[in-house]
């Protein structure tokens, strides 16, 4: 078990799979934001990949480890420490019994994946452990004085690593235009501007900031019927500033989508943090 | 007509040209989905086809392009359920000027006709239901809400829908309802299942 002491903006259990297969029900996927991210923490202290982690939006994150603990922290690269000594992220680390650990805030990147050797054992719902702050499935987010439990030691062991290189982003996110690209007068401006994240961001997603995307002839007043999106769909409502969906994006939406974020990408888009720019290039 | 459109890397949308089609092809991938298919999507006029991997998307595209439509199963069997509203919605003002109806005028022409579950969708628990009466078509408003309460009566397009939790949204509510849409202690925790016919009354 560890006791959580304090959370900075959100922390979420989040695990890799989260729901697929009932989006014909309104259940979303859900899961980790940065896929890879909480893969590699799972992997550094010998876990299943898909097994469930927190994720720590912007770090301030704290808690105490009432039994010793293997944990690896990735992702946003948060500065850490085990009783007030700095400890280096991106490896497994030992945590003795009755320390705590800290995170501070994070230089780059949005979100801090923590990984405990057995698991984060909440209760999953509906096949996941994962908080979709959308549908509200899953554990509720944490909160100051959770007690999580741990789940049993895995088979594998922790492996022999000095410290694993966090993957390095060049703010380029890789799209495909499209299903509704032909709503747009000019859709190539998606791909000729720079954008910025706005304050307007969350696990479903976050709205930019840059040039309008004006709608095409014919299409001015269109409505478009609800239909299913993506993660990584980067949705135009008649405003003309684009939303990119994440991980808890509703199942259906009903503005135009003028391209995609390929899957992979989404990861590197679950990253980005209000104020910073954004570019797209075709896939 | 069916159209295939690009979602991405791992999805296809479908076009189609009435729900009745969406419905049909959405039988028959259901029952027998194309290698690689992780989740569909029925929708108004679409069916969202998303796979596990960028490799399964041409297969599945072809696949698609090439099925038969589907027999859609009938679900008259599926019950009535009976939804009281508190007719008090924000946007019920503007639906009337859009219907050129009353207040009064709306609130009947929704509860006199008997709505069926098309599909569910957008969020756990929520049913997009279509009815009989065409002068309750209105368009999504403008912009859409950052939140919209738990148990919100709303209309757009062609469909009404009762949001089951607080969500953003951009559907034009007339009214609000206690019914409760999705429990996880029930089985199905959804009561809006596809076929489910509703039928409105006023609180």
């Amino acid at each position: 078990m560890i006791r959580v002491l304090a959370t900075g903006p959100q922390v979420t259990v989040q695990d890799l799979h989260g729901r697929p297969g009932r989006a014909d029900l309104g259940v979303g996927v859900s899961g980790a934001a940065d896929r890879r991210a909480l893969a590699l923490a799972n992997r550094l202290v010998g876990n299943d990949v898909d097994a469930a982690g927190l994720e720590v939006t912007f770090g301030g994150f704290a808690a105490s480890f009432p039994t010793t603990a293997v944990v690896a922290l990735t992702g946003a690269p948060s500065p850490v420490t085990i009783d007030g000594r700095a400890t280096d992220p991106h490896r497994p680390v030992v945590v003795p019994a009755g320390s705590q650990v800290r995170l501070g805030t994070p230089p780059t990147g949005l979100r801090t994946y923590v990984a405990v050797r057995g698991g984060i054992a909440v209760d999953p719902v509906l096949g996941s452990r994962s908080t979709d702050v959308v549908s509200g499935l899953g554990p509720a987010v944490v909160a100051e004085g959770d007690e999580l439990p741990i789940g049993p030691r895995p088979a594998a062991a922790v492996p022999w690593i000095d410290l694993a290189a966090p993957p390095r982003s060049d703010g380029v996110l890789r799209v495909v235009l499209g299903p509704r690209d032909d709503w747009f007068t000019d859709p190539g401006v998606l791909l000729r501007s720079t954008w910025t994240v706005t304050e307007d961001a969350n696990r479903v997603g976050f709205r930019l900031d840059g040039p309008e995307l004006a709608r095409a002839e014919g299409f001015a007043d269109a409505e478009l019927p609800s239909e299913g999106v993506i993660r990584g769909s980067i949705q135009v409502p008649p405003s003309g500033r684009p939303t990119v969906f994440l991980a808890d994006h509703p199942v259906t939406g009903g503005y135009p989508v003028i391209g995609v974020v390929v899957d992979a990408d989404t990861d590197v888009a679950g990253q980005l943090r209000p104020g910073e720019a954004v570019r797209f290039r075709r896939a | 007509m069916r159209t295939v459109r690009p979602c991405g890397d791992t999805g296809l949308l479908v076009e189609l040209d009435s729900l009745d089609d969406v419905l049909a092809l959405h039988a028959t991938l259901a029952a027998d989905p194309p290698s690689g298919t992780v989740d569909l999507v029925p929708a108004a006029r679409t069916v969202l086809v998303r796979v596990a991997s960028a490799a399964d998307l041409p297969g599945v595209a072809a696949d698609v392009r090439s099925r038969e439509a589907g027999e859609v199963a009938d679900r008259s069997g599926s019950g009535t359920v009976e939804i009281a509203v508190t007719y008090d919605g924000e946007d019920l003002d503007d639906v009337a000027e859009h219907t050129g109806l009353s207040r009064d005028d709306v609130v009947a022409a929704h509860t006199d006709q008997l709505w069926t579950v098309a599909f569910a969708g957008f969020t756990p628990g929520f049913g997009y239901l279509v009815g009989s009466d065409e002068r309750l078509h209105v368009p999504r408003r403008a912009s859409s809400r950052t939140r919209v309460p738990a148990g919100a009566v709303g209309l757009a397009g062609e469909f009404s829908g009762v949001y089951p939790r607080e969500s953003p949204g951009g559907w034009q509510l007339i009214g609000r309802t206690d019914h409760v849409l999705w429990d996880l202690d029930r089985d199905p925790p959804a009561v809006l299942l596809p076929g489910t016919r509703i039928r409105f009354c006023v609180a």
